[in-house]
């Protein structure tokens, strides 16, 4: 069994965030780290290849497209246990949008086919939670979305998608896509000997070149999307505030009844 | 010249930093509170690997080094000493003799168990009126038939009277004017470990009186050749001064983030007390002595790693961030007003647990004589 996760270095949670006005994209020059729910995703992939038993013929690749430094969030999830790193990085990828990105991964993916391709929800930065239909679409892969809990039989995927009004179960034969929401599992911490392993394992760098892709199809040129304006949200509109007169919580109930809310 | 970590020392650091604040923090007040040994957390550190981190994968370590070992004990203290220096003893103190000093057979019997964490080891040095001052030791060990004959007497031993200790190396007058060290398996006839000593801080870590009377130990535990024992403490006691240092330091640390929060909430004659100089100045010259501390504790670590001579440094470091953590401590509690003095706040059990960082490992008046020393005076 073949996993690849598709995992994004993002600005680390501590940092303040701050667009660039000049180039209108987010400063990605501070501290960087592994996007949360990628870490669930990467202990998923872990869980099923140790589970399959198959432990030889497993393995779990992680493929990621960013900045040469990424490389340092990937090795959080080598230190966890991952097998190697296919990385696409290249100067002309750089602000690459989102059908940029999938053709990109959809490229580096079709090196690996892979029979299993994990993401993560949605990363911290964009939290665009579309880049996996995206590249789905360009593999022709079936695609399971939201995964809060996920089986592997027969050659099937059987994924239990969290939706805003319960459960939907989805089963896809295999090869797939599957976005897995941060309620799928804990992930692991990487341990000491994992993370002194973690410089023996591969890590391998492409270019555009090494995936025989054109510069034009990749960064801004490549992208069918272009960022005119940003501007704060509108202020709120009017608000209301009650004072607590030792009735309160009698006026709040009355106010989420007066909005339907309960 | 490079003040940069490696990656996998930045790493190392990191999974502390998030194991400490989501698995040690929810917990460290109860243990505190009820005076519990967190047997749950030493098998948790003990599966990552941070129970033997510098000792080599041959033994069952992590293969880590110094730098690493310093960070992690940093990262663990800044939330909770009592489950740093749970760590700190058993790998700094406890593990380390035998690594140094034990024979390949002694390496192989105890240091796997030592350090994958699932037995814990103790180093008995103190007694009741010797420490430092360690040749007034009084325990003696007698060669009889075989074994070595134990009688004496040992204090504020960490780790040996757990459920999980295995066993504890102790210095022992082996002749006239000879100290030996001997390893002694938890369990051995004539041994006795009192109930657990009641502290002012490091209530979660197990401190304990030995007492050896007729204690017979095989030959085989002599540690090293007949005679070391001095020379071999004091080699474990330069090491041990990097994780009381990295111990300072994490305390510093933990006790500014907690001034640091807490300045930005607390409202006094209208605004944030963070907006009044009197707080900034202190937490301005806090992190700067804490950068400072970091970096002489970083150094000490930095010069083992690279086989070079570090019992000045490390001595230094232990002085400086056992100071500095009291400064730290103090002003921190300060600027938390009265609700620093209650128990619900973090600081309160920062401020118990600061003091022993000064004592215990040669007090501050110890660490200036062995600096006096180094600089020839």
């Amino acid at each position: 069994m073949k996993i690849a996760v598709c995992v994004k270095h993002v600005p680390d949670a501590a940092v303040t965030k701050r667009i660039d006005p000049g180039t209108k994209r987010l400063d990605r020059s501070g501290e960087g780290s592994l996007n949360p729910v990628d870490a669930n995703a990467v202990e998923e992939a872990l869980r099923i290849r140790d589970a399959t038993g198959d432990g030889a013929e497993g393995e779990v690749v992680l493929v990621s497209l960013g900045p040469e430094k990424a490389i340092d969030s990937l090795r959080k999830a080598l230190a966890m246990g991952a097998d190697r790193v296919l990385l696409v990085s290249d100067p002309d990828a750089a602000g690459s949008d989102l059908v940029a990105t999938s053709s990109l991964l959809a490229k580096a993916l079709e090196r690996e086919g892979a029979d299993l391709v994990l993401f993560g929800q949605q990363a911290s930065d964009s939290d665009g939670a579309v880049l996996w239909a995206a590249v789905a679409e360009r593999l022709r892969l079936p695609l399971i979305s939201q995964v809060a809990e996920l089986t592997l039989e027969g050659g099937a995927v059987t994924g239990k998608r969290q939706t805003e009004f319960g459960y939907d179960v989805i089963r896809a034969p295999l090869p797939a896509v599957v976005a897995v929401a941060d309620s799928i599992n804990e992930p692991r911490y990487p341990s000491l000997k994992g993370i002194m392993g973690a410089k023996r394992k591969q890590q391998d760098v492409l270019s555009l070149a090494d995936l025989e892709i054109e510069a034009e199809r990749a960064g801004a040129s490549g992208s069918r999307t272009e960022v005119l304006a940003l501007s704060d949200p509108p202020p709120r509109g009017e608000t209301r505030k009650l004072e607590d007169d030792g009735t309160g919580a009698e006026k709040i109930v009355e106010f989420l009844a007066e909005k339907r809310l309960v | 010249m490079d003040l940069d970590l490696t990656p996998e020392q930045e790493l190392v650091r990191d999974t502390v930093r998030e194991f400490a604040r989501d698995r040690v923090a929810p917990v460290a007040e109860e243990l505190d509170r009820e005076s519990r040994f967190p047997y749950e957390l030493v098998r948790e550190l003990g599966e990552l690997g941070l129970m033997g981190l510098p000792i080599p994968e041959e033994y069952g370590g992590a293969g880590g080094d110094t730098v690493s070992y310093a960070l992690a004990i940093e990262e663990l203290t800044r939330i909770d000493s009592s489950v740093a220096i749970t760590v700190a003893a058993h790998t700094s103190l406890g593990t380390m003799p035998i690594f140094l000093f034990g024979s390949e057979e002694q390496k192989r019997k105890w240091l796997p168990e030592l350090a994958s964490g699932t037995k814990l080891a103790a180093f008995g040095l103190t007694e009741a009126g010797a420490g430092s001052d360690a040749g007034a030791t009084r325990t003696t060990a007698e060669l009889r038939d075989g074994n070595w004959v134990v009688d004496g007497s040992k204090m504020f031993i960490t780790n040996a009277g757990t459920d999980i200790s295995g066993c504890v190396t102790i210095t022992a007058r082996t002749g006239e004017d000879e100290i030996s060290n001997l390893i002694v398996s938890n369990g051995t006839a004539g041994y006795e470990i009192s109930a657990p000593l009641k502290k002012l801080g490091w209530k979660a870590s197990d401190t304990r009186e030995l007492s050896f009377r007729d204690c017979a130990v095989p030959e085989g535990n002599l540690l090293g050749p007949r005679g070391q024992g001095f020379h071999q403490f004091l080699e474990i006691l330069d090491g041990g001064r990097i994780s009381v240092a990295a111990m300072g330091v994490g305390l510093a640390q933990g006790a500014y983030d907690l001034a640091f929060a807490y300045a930005q909430e607390r409202e006094q004659f209208g605004k944030k007390i963070s907006r009044f100089q009197a707080v900034q100045f202190r937490l301005a010259d806090l992190a700067t002595e804490i950068e400072a501390g970091r970096a002489l504790t970083l150094r000490a670590a930095w010069l083992k790693d690279r086989g070079r001579p570090f019992a000045r440094e490390a001595a230094m470091a232990k002085l400086y961030t056992g100071e500095l953590s009291n400064r730290a401590a103090n002003w921190s509690l300060q600027i938390h007003g009265g609700y620093g003095y209650m128990d619900e706040y973090a600081i309160s059990r920062l401020y118990r647990d600061q003091k022993i960082l000064e004592i215990g490992e040669g007090t501050n008046e110890v660490q200036r004589m062995v600096i006096a020393k180094h600089l020839g005076l």
